[in-house]
């Protein structure tokens, strides 16, 4: 019995990957995340969500636990005792709590890891999708997914909204997404800054250049190498 | 200090070189925006070779762990990302300067006698330039990386007889796994880098030998003063080094811009499925090649298979690129800048312009009917521009060429 | 405008503004390049502090344990050894710890926290070999009587005493290094934190 399931449930897993290449180009419209990678409160909230609900069975295994917390302004005690579920030192990746062989014994399949799925999917993709659940009776959790059809994912965030209001539940779909944003590209945070600086550091030494070329081409316009005869 | 100088000269020509490529290297004085790219293009080969030697320290060549070092690169060495973007990023501006310094050699006619040869070595460039861009995009084993990889190496599959034995031998195995990704760090760190310092060696040497075109395409050489310098010359430093600090300056920033604010510049430079481990069970819902790789990747998808082979498109392809090295006979005017040149000319170019670029879009495409009717008809014009070219370059009026540089 | 008109002050003033700001330009580059060979956000967390329980550690017994991918000698010393520290000062080299090879909270005669427990980096101060741990008194190969107990390398013949103090007339310059460490509890020992300021 246990072997007709893994069976079905691991031939499930294959369609789940096939439908997946369909799906997840054309056809389905994403709705506009809007999420705001400067917004560090939002990041925040975003990191304890996905400690709470996503990290039991997703890691995010190319990023470290001190990372997040030096990027985010959260202490490394805080991190500790509040957000640390799955590891002892605040230096290591994160990965899931789930064994391989668990997951693959009740989801047909072993939950992606997430650490790059905000670039390669992008954001609008994963806030749609993170609402797109709907009941399915026909589906193992009872539910589906209009993004990813026949997503093997349950509802995780069922009773958030149900709790909460609209407005309330879109939030915290927002930050976990902006949180898998930043993830996905932690440098995200500083790189523009630090853009900003370049330019201006090269704007200076490019007035300097041009004044330069114009001093010395002063010579071919009217000086010793204008042009004779 | 001139001491120093004197001991060095008696056993290096320091001084000699200095003078003959520099100082006393006398440069037509009508450079236009057009004549920044050839320095250019020797910066971003620079900025490559630097930044992949330092890439090179954190990468990891086997099929199980590229990707994550990559990402590796990005997050856990201090400043690693930006080394790589800079990396990513050159290997496009590569491209576009190197597109722009070609289609300047267009322009002006600096292909034709004496410069030849000048041509031939930028189209062999040209050409490991590409080899060593594929090879790179490999690397980082996403899935972009390696299912690019299968299409393009299975190109060769496509021969006749030998075609599975040139596969097998390419790939060390019988798919694209760890074989190839390490053969291709390799080549791609040492054997191709090399040949290209080879070969821009050599691109300059016959330059300096010929001296350089200009945009009036007059040969400065022909009108010296009583000293035996071109009197449309001036010596290349520090007028042109000055201009060209200035002009790699530009280019810094729009190069930073485009480093700091979008390193994947909307999927163009970095492909979103390239950020998902490369995968032999599953292919991205739509791949295509970089952007600079698709004008030829359009001609290998318009031509149908033929015999039940895919060989036609495939010689089409390498076809496409390998007659731009017969352009220095193919021209057949007497004049060589784009300024005094007869209309029919004139209307070619664009014409070609306009097919690679559309080439070059319908390659990113994924195939509809009337993309690939597009693709036919603009290979054709891409062709035709080839075939006919001894026909319209010796028709209509050309103007006539002055005796000496025009001033601007 | 003639050739004398060429301002020659300008000139320089630009050439010299443009190379500096250049320069400092290359400067700014080179940092991220240099940056890249320190030691990554893997290397620390592996270098990350490191837990060790002595709660079973007995009188003489030594553990190794490895930290920052280097070889700690954490061991127990008995009353003879600690008495042993105080008569042999005429052949050390730095009997007092006047090099800094130890954080302040090691610079007594012990090179420790608790006067017993003993954490040292057993890497040589010579050329980097790992000398061997050798307790005995009175070890007829490294002087007999005179050996009250220490530590002996092996690459070339550097010696140490029981608190990694360097003896005279060997290759070794300087005292064995003490790595940071605190006390979490009687039994706990926390290898790269130095303890809390009090």
């Amino acid at each position: 019995m246990k072997t007709l399931l893994n069976t079905t449930l691991s031939a499930m897993a294959a369609m789940v990957i096939s439908f997946n290449a369909n799906a997840s180009g054309a056809g389905v419209h994403l709705e506009a995340a809007n999420t705001d990678i400067t917004d560090q409160a939002s990041l925040q909230r975003g990191a304890r969500s996905f400690m709470n609900n996503c990290s039991g069975c997703h890691s995010i295994e190319l990023m470290r636990y001190n990372r997040i917390a030096k990027d985010l302004n959260i202490s490394d005690a805080d991190m500790a005792n509040n957000l640390m579920f799955n590891a002892e030192k605040t230096g290591s990746l994160i990965f899931s709590s789930m064994p391989e062989d668990g997951a693959k014994e009740w989801f047909g399949t072993t939950p992606p890891d997430l650490s790059l799925t905000g670039r390669a999917r992008g954001t609008n993709w994963i806030y749609t999708y993170l609402k797109g659940f709907y009941a399915d009776e026909t589906r193992p959790y009872g539910v589906n997914n209009h993004v990813l059809e026949n997503a093997s994912m349950p509802d995780i965030l069922w009773k958030s909204k149900q709790d909460k209001s609209e407005k309330e539940f879109n939030q915290e779909v927002r930050d976990i997404t902006n949180f898998l944003d930043y993830v996905s590209e932690p440098v995200k945070l500083i790189r523009v800054e630090i853009g900003f600086k370049v330019l201006g550091f090269l704007f200076i030494l490019f007035i300097l250049s041009y004044l330069l070329k114009q001093e010395y081409w002063k010579d071919v316009k009217y000086g010793k190498w204008r042009a004779k005869d | 200090m001139d001491n120093n100088k004197n001991w060095i000269d008696q056993r290096f020509p320091l001084t000699k070189v200095w003078n003959e490529h520099l100082a006393e290297y006398y440069t037509p004085r009508n450079f236009n925006f057009w004549y920044f790219f050839g320095s250019l293009a020797m910066l971003v080969l620079v900025i490559q070779i630097l930044t992949g030697i330092f890439l090179a320290m954190h990468f990891k060549p086997d099929a199980a762990l590229a990707f994550a070092s990559v990402e590796y690169i990005m997050r856990d060495v201090d400043w690693g990302w930006l080394i790589r973007y800079i990396h990513s990023t050159g290997a496009s501006a590569f491209f576009i300067v190197i597109y722009l310094h070609m289609y300047r050699a267009m322009l002006y006619g600096s292909y034709k006698a004496p410069r030849e040869l000048i041509w031939i070595l930028g189209m062999v460039l040209y050409i490991a330039l590409m080899a060593e861009a594929f090879m790179g995009y490999v690397l980082p084993w996403g899935q972009m990386s390696y299912w690019g990889a299968k299409v393009i190496i299975n190109l060769f599959g496509s021969f006749p007889i030998v075609g599975e034995l040139i596969l097998e031998f390419i790939l060390g195995d019988f798919a694209v796994g760890d074989p190839v990704l390490n053969r291709f760090f390799s080549l791609h760190v040492i054997a191709i880098p090399l040949i290209l310092v080879i070969l821009v060696f050599m691109h300059i040497v016959a330059l300096h030998t010929v001296g350089s075109n200009n945009p009036d395409g007059v040969e400065i050489k022909k009108n010296k003063d009583a000293n035996g310098i071109p009197k449309d010359g001036i010596p290349f430093h520090p007028y042109y080094s000055v201009k060209d600090i200035m002009g790699v300056v530009v280019f810094l920033m729009i190069f930073s811009a485009i480093v700091f604010f979008a390193p994947a510049l909307g999927g163009y430079f970095l492909e979103a499925p390239n950020f998902v481990e490369a995968n032999p069970l599953k292919t991205p819902d739509h791949i295509a090649p970089l952007w600079y790789l698709t004008p030829f990747y359009s001609v290998l998808r318009a031509i149908p298979p033929m015999f039940g082979s895919q060989l036609p498109g495939v010689l089409a392809m390498f076809a496409a690129l390998l007659i731009l090295v017969a352009l220095p006979w193919l021209d057949r005017s007497k004049v060589k800048s784009i300024r005094y040149r007869s209309w029919p000319y004139k209307v070619a170019l664009g014409i070609f312009v306009v097919s690679f670029i559309v080439l070059g879009w319908l390659g990113m495409q994924a195939v509809t009917p009337l993309y690939s009717l597009m693709a036919q008809i603009f290979t054709a014009l891409y062709f035709a521009f080839f075939i006919l070219m001894p026909w319209f370059t010796s028709i209509g009026k050309t103007k006539p060429v002055p005796e000496r540089t025009t001033e601007h | 405008m003639s050739e004398q008109e060429i301002d020659l002050k300008r000139r320089r003033f630009l050439t010299g503004a443009t190379s500096v700001v250049g320069a400092v330009g290359v400067g700014f580059v080179l940092v991220p390049f240099l940056s890249s060979w320190m030691p990554s956000a893997r290397a620390k967390a592996a270098g990350a502090p490191v837990d060790v329980n002595i709660e079973k550690l007995e009188d003489g017994q030594l553990v190794r344990i490895l930290w920052r991918k280097k070889p700690v000698w954490i061991f127990k010393r008995d009353k003879t050894a600690l008495a042993n520290l105080l008569v042999q000062d005429d052949n050390l080299v730095d009997p007092n710890n006047l090099e800094d090879q130890q954080p302040a909270y090691a610079k007594n005669v012990h090179r420790s926290i608790n006067p017993e427990i003993a954490v040292i980096i057993g890497i040589c101060t010579h050329l980097g070999c790992s000398p061997t741990y050798r307790p005995e008194v009175g070890a007829a190969d490294l002087g007999g009587d005179e050996w009250k107990g220490g530590f002996y390398c092996p690459c070339h013949g550097s010696k140490f005493d029981l608190s990694g103090r360097v003896f005279k007339n060997v290759p070794a310059p300087t005292n064995l290094v003490i790595p940071p460490y605190h006390f979490v509890n009687d039994s706990l020992i926390r290898l790269g934190v130095d303890p809390k300021a009090s």
